[in-house]
């Protein structure tokens, strides 16, 4: 079976599409094209909101995510917790996109993930993030019940932390088929994107995470402040989300 | 189905940098030149509007611009008894696509290399000896032209794509303010420099102190509007912050959108083909020759466009692939050490010295893609190498890019958790306070650092990847940590706390952990055959009508950032083609 019949077999024909987003023929262009629309595929599409979720569609997937992302990014005096924000709107919308179907990846045999890791420096894989997540999420929660007997989202702040803190060195197993600490990277990654991209993505709501450092947000013009020395110039952010 | 397509008199190959200042100069002359390029098309109003364009999720994190490695990616080994492996995820490997290239989504640091940069193997040689220069075991060698015959081509391409700055060699007058080091220029550059930051102007003055020369560095981010050789207009930049991995919606940054595609697109002799893949160019029997390039639409279609001359302008990667896949050149083995095609690869050695300024507000949001002050006093050869055992150097800069809360969020004083109240409060005190020195550094080439195609893995239309076999050598490193530590020096100087040092340098190459996408060498130009796969016009030695333009010419590399140098190389292979190769087709340097 070839890649293209592997996609489609596996139900990730959207793979494909960012490749062949634009127009629908490779074109021969004469000419300054003339129209003056937006293109579509460059447009920021808005993460869908209060709907159903797509692919954190399990209730106990969901709290697990939760679990581990609001304690990465927890509620305290600097600003709300991750899901509070909306990373876990954010992570969904991501993973049923293009960047949860691994479109841009180089996802070819063979893999030697020996060699790989060794070579790269970092290990390397043929999944892609939604299928990473979608099993990893099964792992941690089978590892709370073994370890705890408890859902994983049931487990106390400190326990939370604690298997965290194990997952990032690289010191708990979640079976042969997840690399711990490669996991615990990928979600501590999209959890601080969620918190920190632009609203129109699902997450940092009222733009909290631009707001906790002090980024202005989507400004395109700072001729005005370019002069000013070392002060704060105190700038409510804006986000692409257009105002009314 | 096979298409098969009118003749035209040039076919290029890529329509990025290389590719539009290549169609515009033979356009210009009259000759009928169809474009090929595997990306959409892709202009600035319609595609980068302010409203679009400052979205660091989307085009800085996840490279929504750049070319996907599913397109096509390439593996890499440190050494020959490895097996390579592909590079599977964004890395440092940074390639453009679509019309305009990686012009489109640069950051717009635009130098000249330095006259010794040029003739790196002679010049060694003449200062410091034959013993020192055998003694670094390195494969200098020189680019068979001077700086002063690149001089024109280095304006033209400047005066094209709009370039602020202020000019430190003025046909040998030295002029204050500008990099006393740099070659002399036949004139100003066409803007004024832009304005420092918070954090440059501390840096500029810290090294002035130290009695280095800081210099505000060339950028391809416009001081005030503009209007170029080709009758396009430029507006300022307004210091937005979102440039390098972005478009710009201002016209305010050099790029083949805002500057050439304008004027290209309306000439009657001008094609592009878009979405449409070049597989390889096809010889004639005699081998002599090519008579076009083979190619596949994004239907799957294939065709094949003819020819009277092939010019490759895409990338410096695809550039040596495509000689490969084409048979044009012999490959390089560096065991026999026979061979041109994808010898000298090199690539540019970087460090950066992060420090921490309490409760100092440096408001880092207030960026340009080139924005930035520069000392060049070790760089080159501008400094004394005698007992150092090494050759080369770096630029050391304070920049000020951008303030892209994603891509910084790991930057925070040393020891600070990553992750839960710890990293919060450390990112609110950290993200505003903090200044980058960056060395970016020359890299010399070696004998065993080359490229080749894989044997295992292919491209999506069953085509052997490149394959990179490469590691610092001993000169990259040595020179990168004496001009780290001089970057370390100043950085105390300026006051900054908590110093984080990230010397590239001082392990195993690997591509994901990387800075710089300036990726050279593998078809390099030269004076001799035996040597380089081109002549200074970028002429395949061995099939004539093949022309290659891209950082792939570069024998070595300098301690500067590659684009400007590839478009004067550009300009000048252009001119030969319509002032004298087509006139009378054959080699233009006698082997
Ligand atoms: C984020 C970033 C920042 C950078 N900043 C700087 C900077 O500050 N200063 C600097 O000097 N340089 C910088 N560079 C490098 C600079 O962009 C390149 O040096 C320059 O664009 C190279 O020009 P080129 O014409 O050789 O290639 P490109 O501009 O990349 O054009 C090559 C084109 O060829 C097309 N192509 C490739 N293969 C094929 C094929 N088989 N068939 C058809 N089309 C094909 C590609 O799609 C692409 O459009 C930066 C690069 C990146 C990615
Ligand atoms: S920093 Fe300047 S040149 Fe760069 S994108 Fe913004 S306005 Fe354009």
């Amino acid at each position: 079976m070839n890649r293209r019949e592997a996609l489609f077999s596996l139900g990730l024909a959207a793979a494909v599409a960012p490749l062949a987003a634009k127009g629908v023929k490779a074109e021969e262009l004469n000419g300054f094209p003339t129209a003056t629309a937006q293109n579509p595929d460059h447009l920021p599409v808005p993460a869908r909101r209060g709907g159903e979720y797509v692919v954190l569609r399990d209730e106990t997937d969901r709290n697990t995510v939760k679990a581990v992302f609001d304690r990465l990014i927890p509620a305290d005096d600097h600003g709300p917790a991750a899901s509070e924000a909306g990373c876990i709107e954010f992570l969904d919308d991501q993973l049923a996109g293009t960047y949860g179907s691994g479109a841009a990846l180089y996802l070819e045999g063979p893999l030697d993930p020996a060699n790989e890791e060794a070579i790269m420096g970092m290990p390397q894989f043929l999944s892609t993030p939604r299928q990473r997540y979608e099993i990893g999420l099964k792992a941690l929660e089978a590892y709370a019940q073994t370890t705890d007997g408890v859902a994983f989202a049931a487990l106390s702040p400190d326990r939370i932390d604690e298997i965290l803190t194990g997952l990032e060195a690289g010191e708990i197993d979640l079976g042969p088929e997840i690399h711990a600490g490669a996991f615990f990277e990928l979600m501590l990654q999209n959890a601080r994107e969620g918190y920190l991209s632009d609203p129109i993505y699902g997450g940092n709501k009222d733009m909290a995470g631009w707001k906790m450092i002090g980024f202005p947000g989507a400004r395109y013009d700072y001729r005005p402040y370019i002069d000013r020395r070392g002060e704060a110039l105190n700038l409510t952010p804006v986000s692409l989300i257009p105002q009314d | 189905m096979t298409i098969e397509r009118p003749k035209a008199d040039v076919v290029i190959v890529g329509l990025g940098w290389a590719g539009s200042v290549m169609a515009e100069e033979l356009t210009r002359a009259g000759l009928n030149v169809v474009a090929i390029e595997r990306g959409a098309w892709r202009d600035t109003s319609t595609d980068f509007p302010p409203a679009v364009d400052a979205d660091e999720l989307k085009w800085h994190t996840r490279r929504t611009m750049l070319q996907p490695m599913s397109v096509e990616t390439t593996t890499f080994r440190n050494r020959m008894d490895q097996t390579a492996a592909p590079v599977r995820n964004w890395s440092a490997f940074q390639y453009g696509w679509n019309v305009g290239g990686a012009g489109t989504h640069w950051a717009g640091m635009s130098w000249r290399f330095t006259p010794w940069d040029l003739q790196v193997a002679s010049q060694t040689r003449e200062r410091y000896g034959d013993a020192f220069t055998d003694s670094l075991n390195l494969q200098l060698q020189d680019w068979g032209m001077s700086y002063d015959e690149l001089e024109p081509y280095y304006d033209r391409f400047e005066r094209i794509a709009g370039t602020s700055g202020i000019a430190g060699n003025i046909k040998g007058e030295i002029q204050a303010g500008g990099n006393p080091f740099e070659g002399p220029r036949s004139r100003d550059y066409p803007t004024p420099p832009l304005k420092d930051s918070h954090w440059m102007s501390k840096f500029r003055e810290t090294t002035q102190n130290m009695g280095y020369h800081p210099f505000t560095i060339p950028a391809g981010n416009l001081s005030q509007a503009y209007v170029n050789p080709l009758g396009v207009n430029m507006g300022p930049c307004t210091y937005c912050g979102f440039c390098d991995f972005h478009g710009c919606g201002n016209f305010s940054k050099s790029s083949p959108q805002a500057c050439i595609l304008p004027v290209l697109m309306r000439r009657p002799n001008f094609t592009v083909l878009t979405e449409t893949e070049v597989l390889h160019a096809v010889k004639h029997e005699d081998g002599k020759t090519a008579k076009g390039v083979r190619f596949v639409t994004k239907e799957g279609e294939e065709g094949f466009q003819p020819a009277d001359v092939v010019v490759i302008t895409a990338f410096q990667m695809d550039n040596v692939r495509l000689m490969l896949l084409s048979g044009v050149g012999e490959a390089y083995d560096p065991v026999s050490h026979t061979g041109t095609v994808g010898r000298n690869y090199n690539y540019q050695t970087c460090s950066s010295v992060t420090g921490f300024f309490d409760g100092e507000h440096m408001n880092p949001f207030i960026g340009g893609g080139a924005l930035a002050v520069q000392i060049d006093d070790f760089n080159g050869d501008n400094f004394d190498h005698t007992g150092l055992g090494f050759i080369g150097g770096a630029g050391i800069m304070g920049y000020s890019t951008d303030g892209r809360p994603i891509q910084r969020m790991d930057n925070l004083r040393p020891g600070t958790k990553r992750w839960g109240s710890e990293w919060k409060s450390g990112y609110a005190r950290d993200y505003g306070s903090n200044g980058t020195i960056f060395c970016q550094g020359t890299s010399m080439p070696v004998r065993d650092a080359y490229l080749d195609l894989d044997p295992t893995y292919k491209d999506r239309h069953g085509q052997p990847l490149m394959r990179m076999t490469f590691d610092w050598n001993k000169n990259d490193r040595d020179m990168c940590s004496y001009v780290t530590d001089r970057a370390v020096e100043i950085m105390r100087e300026v006051g900054g706390s908590d110093i984080i040092v990230d010397n590239q340098a001082d392990k195993s190459w690997n591509p994901y952990m990387q800075t710089s996408s300036h990726t050279q060498g593998g078809a390099v130009i030269g004076a001799d055959p035996t040597t380089s796969a081109l002549n200074t016009y970028c002429q395949s030695w061995d099939v004539h009508n093949v022309f290659v333009v891209g950082a792939s010419a570069f024998p070595a590399n300098a301690g500067y950032n590659p684009t400007v140098t590839v478009g004067a190389l550009a300009v000048r292979a252009a001119q030969a083609i319509h002032q004298t190769y087509v006139n009378n087709p054959g080699p233009l340097v006698d082997a």
